[in-house]
């Protein structure tokens, strides 16, 4: 089989802003197809990553290109090949959301293009809001409105940056669906978020970052099992516990016990320790570690 | 297909959805210059032999509105789009640095001309018509509107908040375009001061710009018109070099 170009490829950038190391030699291969998540603290150099995919800052050092096109040199067909949702709420105020989208088309040299305009209108819901000035759509529609100017050429590589940043959850929920169904078309999607548990539900690939390096990077399956800290919550209806777990069981906020375990055999002994003692168990929970213990563990861990 | 045409649009869209700032309020400007200066000085001053001071004045203030608002064009529009972000939307497409020149550039021109032509539209209830070189005027016109639309570009790129761009407006393209002649013939001027004029090419704008419409002049135009080419050139090959480089836009 004939390997694929890779959507997007990075390798060895770097880049300093005057006394900061935003990017100390990333290097990153998303395949096509791939709903990839890109997760780091504020400053761990994700939107510089980004702006770098989309020509708006240059590299120290390093190449990036999209679909196999170098963003510098074919930066006419990486751009092409590129919609970028970007982090912050810009609008042009001269113009209403049709006017809007029909100059971003223009910008790719798509004339045309009125067909694919309303059709990601209708799917956002701007069509009823298609002659309003931008200025006066709410935030939420500002968003929708930047993410149909990211898709007006049709483009293969999707990134959104942070989109999801003060937006309420309906909305939240709705472009979720919609980016979901771009990537299913075949779209490969680059996200970033703050929201760990966006990431884990629609990421199938996650990379995060810290300080300008990349401290991990794997399928979203296997980060989650780097962590196997379990947890259960138990009420029983004795106020003392068997001698043997009294280290291990803590008094949790609510009157009842904690206890982390990582494998589920020492539950079933704690359990039958606890019939032994003639001590009943009334309530018990379970939690599953999830992204954010992992992503906790791996920033305090490098 | 080039994304060029789709630019000089938006651009020219921009400042005629709101022609009343960018416009009509100009015109009605450079009328009230002439109502003032032409009541004070028609009787006192003919600068030319056979020339009335408001026929003398005319092309200046038409000149004068032209250089100002090319300039504003291209600037303003720069950085409201740096201050709103929206600038992202030109960065983000495959848009080249010569496109992005050309299109910010043709706009700026066709703002200057239409204020122009409305400036000298008003005029003409107050001075009788006469165009002995109107091949002059178009040139003149167009190299003015080009050089002020480039230091526009210039201006807007370098800026980085309002009072930084106004500071260039108020200390730079104000004073020199009321200095070069507007208002008086540089031969009125000491010694000094007419050396200083002749290294202004401001001054050549609008010296070989009168000359279209009046058929007299402090300098040759064949003069002007090299110096004030030289001068686009050269301006032009300076925001090239700049937006080439990405300056204050691609960080």
């Amino acid at each position: 089989m004939s390997e694929l170009v890779p959507a997007i490829r990075v390798n060895g950038l770097r880049k300093r802003f005057r006394d900061t190391q935003a990017l100390d030699g990333v290097s990153l291969d998303i395949q096509p197809g791939e709903f990839f998540g890109l997760l780091g603290p504020n400053g761990a150099g994700k939107t510089t990553l980004i702006s770098i995919l989309a020509g708006l800052t240059r590299a120290d050092a390093g190449h990036a290109a999209i679909m196999g096109h170098d963003v510098i040199r074919d930066y006419r067909q990486s751009r092409r090949a590129l919609g970028v949702v970007p982090q912050e709420l810009v609008y042009d105020p001269f113009f209403n959301v049709r006017e809007t989208l029909r100059i971003q088309s223009g910008y790719f040299g798509l004339k045309h293009n009125d067909g694919w305009i309303d059709e990601i209108m209708h799917h956002l819901d701007l069509t009823p809001h298609a002659d309003k000035n931008t200025q006066s759509l709410s935030g939420g529609m500002k968003r929708r409105l930047l993410v149909a100017q990211a898709l007006v050429h049709k483009p293969p590589v999707i990134v959104l940056d942070e989109p999801t940043a003060g937006v309420d959850v309906d909305l939240r929920r709705s472009l979720w669906e919609f980016v979901s169904g771009l990537n299913r078309e075949g779209h490969t999607i680059l996200l970033t978020t703050h929201y760990l548990e966006e990431a884990e539900a629609l990421c199938s690939r996650i990379a995060m970052l810290k300080s300008g390096r990349v401290v991990a990077c794997d399928t979203t399956r296997n980060l989650l099992q780097l962590t196997n800290e379990h947890c259960a919550q138990l009420r029983l209806d004795a106020e003392a516990v068997p001698a043997a777990w009294q280290a291990r069981l803590q008094h949790d906020a609510g009157g009842g016990w904690r206890v982390n375990f990582s494998d589920y055999a020492e539950l079933e002994s704690l359990l039958a320790d606890l019939r032994g003692a003639g001590i009943r168990v009334l309530e018990m929970q379970l939690h599953e570690p999830d992204l954010e213990d992992v992503f906790t563990d791996i920033m305090k861990r490098t | 297909m080039s994304g060029l045409p789709a630019l000089f649009y938006k651009e020219m869209l921009r400042f005629w959805k709101v022609m009343v700032q960018t416009v009509v309020a100009p015109v009605v400007t450079a009328l009230l210059y002439l109502l003032i200066f032409s009541h004070v000085l028609e009787e006192h001053v003919e600068v030319y032999p056979g020339v009335s001071y408001t026929s003398f004045l005319v092309p200046g203030l038409v000149m004068m509105s032209m250089l100002q608002n090319a300039f504003s064009n291209s600037s303003s529009s720069l950085i409201q789009s740096k201050m709103q972000g929206n600038i992202v939307f030109v960065l983000l497409p495959p848009l080249s640095y010569l496109e992005f020149f050309l299109a910010y550039l043709g706009a700026a021109v066709i703002r200057g001309l239409v204020v122009g032509l409305g400036v000298w539209g008003v005029t003409l209830w107050f001075a009788p018509w006469q165009m002995p070189h109107p091949g002059w005027l178009l040139a003149y016109a167009l190299l003015a509107c080009a050089i002020m639309g480039a230091i526009g570009i210039v201006a807007g790129i370098w800026a980085e908040k309002y009072d930084q761009l106004a500071a260039f407006q108020n200390f730079l393209i104000l004073p020199l375009t009321f200095l070069s002649g507007v208002f008086y013939s540089i031969h009125s001027l000491p010694a000094f001061w007419q050396t200083v004029s002749h290294f202004n090419p401001v001054f050549y704008l609008i010296d070989g710009f009168r000359y279209a419409f009046v058929g007299q002049s402090d300098t040759n135009p064949w003069l002007g018109l090299l110096v004030v080419s030289v001068c686009f050139v050269a301006i032009s090959a300076l925001t090239l070099a700049l937006l080439r480089r990405g300056y204050k836009l691609r960080h």
